[in-house]
């Protein structure tokens, strides 16, 4: 019971993250729809920026944990969303209204090349930074067993609740969010409107990048170690976890990336840890042969 | 999409320098966290080393080729317009004129690849090169069944691939198959799996295909890596044997009561004899896989899958079978790539995981689209140039996986439609068609 619930805190951080790193899928996909696989890599050239600005900040005797947390975000999320932008305004722009496997091609070769250019530039070495975040809060303890949520994992969920919040609020009830909106249903026509299109899918990618970057820095805190190759497994599962929830849906995005998280934790605490990224296929196959619109997806109706 | 294209006016030197500094400042701002800063091992410890002076280079490096770039193409964009005003060709004609080049070119391949190993026959290199570009050729034909043809999104190809490869290599090792008994079992078993993969998903498409696809290359993969007592793990299969010229063997000395290719020939002993024979094994597979698939397109249950790939729902309207459709095209597809596993498999002697990660279903899908979807020379062409791009890149080898991310991206966003595009609309609205039309119906 005790190990149950160590389980579920830690599947609920994992899928935090992931969820924070869908949502910046699921929006793409619901404006432009195409899968961004060079998103996975943006999140990973974040956790690159958070671990180069936790160093310079350690280098600059900075202790006070929030300071060096908020400075750390806001760094990492303005770099980020420039990549974010950049990607979409190189490799995906040129290519909008092509052929619908055109800019999937060129996003997985945006993805080769900022895993290589990261890899080139920082160095293929795993990069540990010392904890920043340690203990936590003793919830349980249950005779053999003590059930803790750390700091770091407190964190990653307040953050998300909040930014879950935040989003939400944008999305329903800004100018913005609300051609962001006009521009999923009908991008012609949101032009005609006066929507400009060509800014909202910019910004788009720029708000899908700084929620990676979140993610970014909340991964860096939590493990702590870094590499190059980190964002080609979170972005296939971050995309399960859109795809799981209704590709387009951001509720969904979250719920997906939630469900991922804990499925994966579970599988690897009571079956085969080796076989959990199997597991989270496994279960991807089935809700889209039972469902294939996902959980909170809307059926595709096609008209002729 | 929307339609409106505005005509570009021509820039001037001042715009030209605003847009170069621009793209700089972009540079910059992106160079920071990743050219300008890295982190370094100082003691056990992270230490942030700088590099401005890189970084202001990478910065006017970008400003320059940024420069160049819109110099360059405002120039393209020029010739071609006088061009296109000069000759009173339609779209038609160059189409077709562009096709019976492409086929002269074929023929020209053809030639070349023939001829390759005699020409080269003592540079161990090129021959090595050329049965790799031919292993990517066929893959990348056996995939177009899937993506070109019927249109199915599959980004986990390099499962059948793995199916292949590994039914060879357990059918030779633990029971002794030679390389042609094994071939055709290997081939079944990765269809059957391209069936099983697709009886499943049948229901779903586009980008949903896609990640299902993905998610079961993974998944083939895992196990493979983690199923030590089957699949050898990680440390994969090793000393598979080599496929033999009609029971003759490569080796410098034959076992008991056989004999070896050199001694039957009476030749020299040479390691080059096996790279040549590989060579025109694949070539032949190749050549075979070509013959089969062309035929294909011409029998009803090609044309269904370009119907498929076109509409499906006008497909179930007309009383197509769609799921025998799909079934179909993921099986032959499945299949051709379970060929080029064996090949690869038996080529190699030594195969594990590390050969069948997704970055190598990309490779496959990359040469597809970049080809041109649905031509076959496009894949051609395009497997030879990513083949060829990362060795050329291995003068400065950890520079060419990033060479071939950027490339691309930008054959990608030069030529959207691939570098063969091959579907021509037959029926087409606007009036100067008609006109194309008319003359084609004239001649």
């Amino acid at each position: 019971m005790a190990y149950a619930l160590q389980q579920l805190i830690n599947g609920l951080t994992l899928g935090a993250m992931y969820g924070l790193i869908a949502i910046g899928y699921t929006m793409v996909y619901g404006i432009i729809g195409m899968i961004n696989f060079a998103h996975g890599d943006i999140f990973m050239v974040s956790a690159f920026i958070a671990v180069t600005a936790f160093t310079i900040l350690a280098a600059a005797d900075v202790t006070s944990i929030p300071l060096a947390l908020t400075f750390v975000l806001i760094v990492s999320i303005f770099f980020t969303s420039a990549y974010g932008w950049a990607v979409e305004r190189t490799a995906y722009r040129p290519l909008r209204g092509s052929t619908r496997l055109a800019p999937l091609i060129s996003a997985i070769g945006m993805s080769i090349f900022l895993q290589n250019s990261v890899q080139l530039t920082q160095g293929a070495r795993v990069k540990p930074i010392p904890p920043v975040l340690e203990g936590g809060i003793v919830l349980w303890d249950a005779p053999g067993f003590t059930v803790q949520i750390g700091w770091s994992q407190m964190l990653i969920i307040v953050t998300t609740v909040i930014l879950m919040t935040a989003f939400t609020w944008m999305i329903t009830q800004t100018p913005f969010g609300r051609q962001q909106r006009a521009c999923e249903q009908d991008r012609t026509m949101a032009s005609l409107l006066g929507v400009n299109v060509d800014r909202t899918i910019s910004f788009t990618f720029m708000l899908g990048a700084a929620l990676a970057a979140v993610a970014g820095v909340m991964v860096t805190v939590y493990y702590g170690v870094v590499d190059f190759f980190i964002g080609f497994l979170a972005g296939i599962k971050a995309f399960t976890a859109a795809v799981l929830g209704g590709i387009g849906s951001l509720p969904g995005a979250m719920l997906g990336g939630l469900l991922i998280g804990l499925i994966e934790s579970f599988w690897a605490a009571y079956l085969w840890a080796e076989y959990k990224d199997v597991a989270t296929f496994g279960i991807l196959c089935l809700v889209l042969m039972l469902r294939p619109s996902g959980l909170l997806g809307r059926p595709e109706v096609e008209k002729v | 999409m929307s339609a409106v294209v505005f005509a570009r006016h021509a820039m001037t030197p001042a715009e030209r320098l605003r847009d170069a500094g621009w793209v700089a400042f972009v540079g910059l701002i992106l160079g920071i966290p990743l050219v300008g800063l890295t982190t370094v091992d100082v003691g056990g410890r992270l230490g942030v080393e700088t590099r401005f002076g890189l970084l202001a280079a990478a910065v006017a490096a970008v400003f320059a080729g940024r420069l160049l770039l819109r110099w360059a193409i405002d120039q393209a964009r020029n010739r071609k317009q006088e061009r296109d005003r000069a000759s009173t060709a339609t779209a038609a004609d160059r189409a077709h004129g562009a096709q019976r080049v492409v086929n002269v070119l074929g023929w020209v391949a053809l030639g070349a690849s023939i001829a390759l190993p005699i020409l080269f026959s003592d540079n161990r290199y090129v021959v090595d090169t050329a049965t790799t570009v031919l292993i990517y050729v066929m893959l990348g034909w056996g995939l177009n069944v899937v993506v070109g043809l019927a249109g199915l999104l599959d980004l986990g190809y390099v499962a059948f691939y793995a199916v292949g490869a590994y039914s060879y290599a357990l059918l030779s090792t633990q029971f002794g198959w030679s390389f042609w008994e094994a071939l055709p079992v290997s081939g079944a078993m990765a269809a059957t799996f391209g069936i099983l993969l697709g009886y499943p998903i049948l229901r779903l498409r586009g980008d949903y295909l896609a990640i299902v696809t993905l998610g079961f290359g993974e998944i083939i993969r895992i196990i493979l890596v983690n199923w030590t007592e089957f699949s050898g793990g990680p440390n994969g299969i090793s000393s598979i044997p080599r496929p033999s010229f009609f029971g003759l063997d490569f080796t410098r000395s034959a076992p008991e009561g056989s004999q070896t290719f050199a001694g039957f020939f009476g030749l020299e002993f040479s390691p080059m004899h096996r790279l040549i024979f590989l060579y025109y094994l694949i070539l032949v597979l190749a050549l075979l896989t070509h013959a089969f698939v062309s035929r294909l397109r011409k029998l009803p249950v090609g044309r269904a899958w370009e119907a498929l790939r076109e509409d499906e729902i006008a497909c179930q309207a007309m009383g197509m079978n769609t799921t025998n459709i799909k079934l179909s095209a993921f099986a032959i597809g499945a299949m051709l790539g379970g060929f080029a596993g064996v090949f690869f498999a038996a080529r190699q002697g030594f195969i594990s995981p590390e050969s069948f990660v997704f970055t190598e279903s990309a490779i496959i899908l990359a040469i597809v689209v970049l080809g041109g979807m649905g031509s076959q020379m496009g894949v051609v062409l395009a497997a030879t140039l990513l083949v060829l791009i990362p060795e050329f890149g291995r003068n400065f080898a950890e520079y060419r996986m990033l060479l071939f991310g950027l490339a691309m991206v930008l054959i990608m966003v030069w030529r959207p439609g691939g570098l063969l595009a091959h579907r021509e609309p037959t029926v087409r609205l606007n009036a100067l068609d008609k006109t194309a039309a008319t003359q084609e119906a004239a001649r």
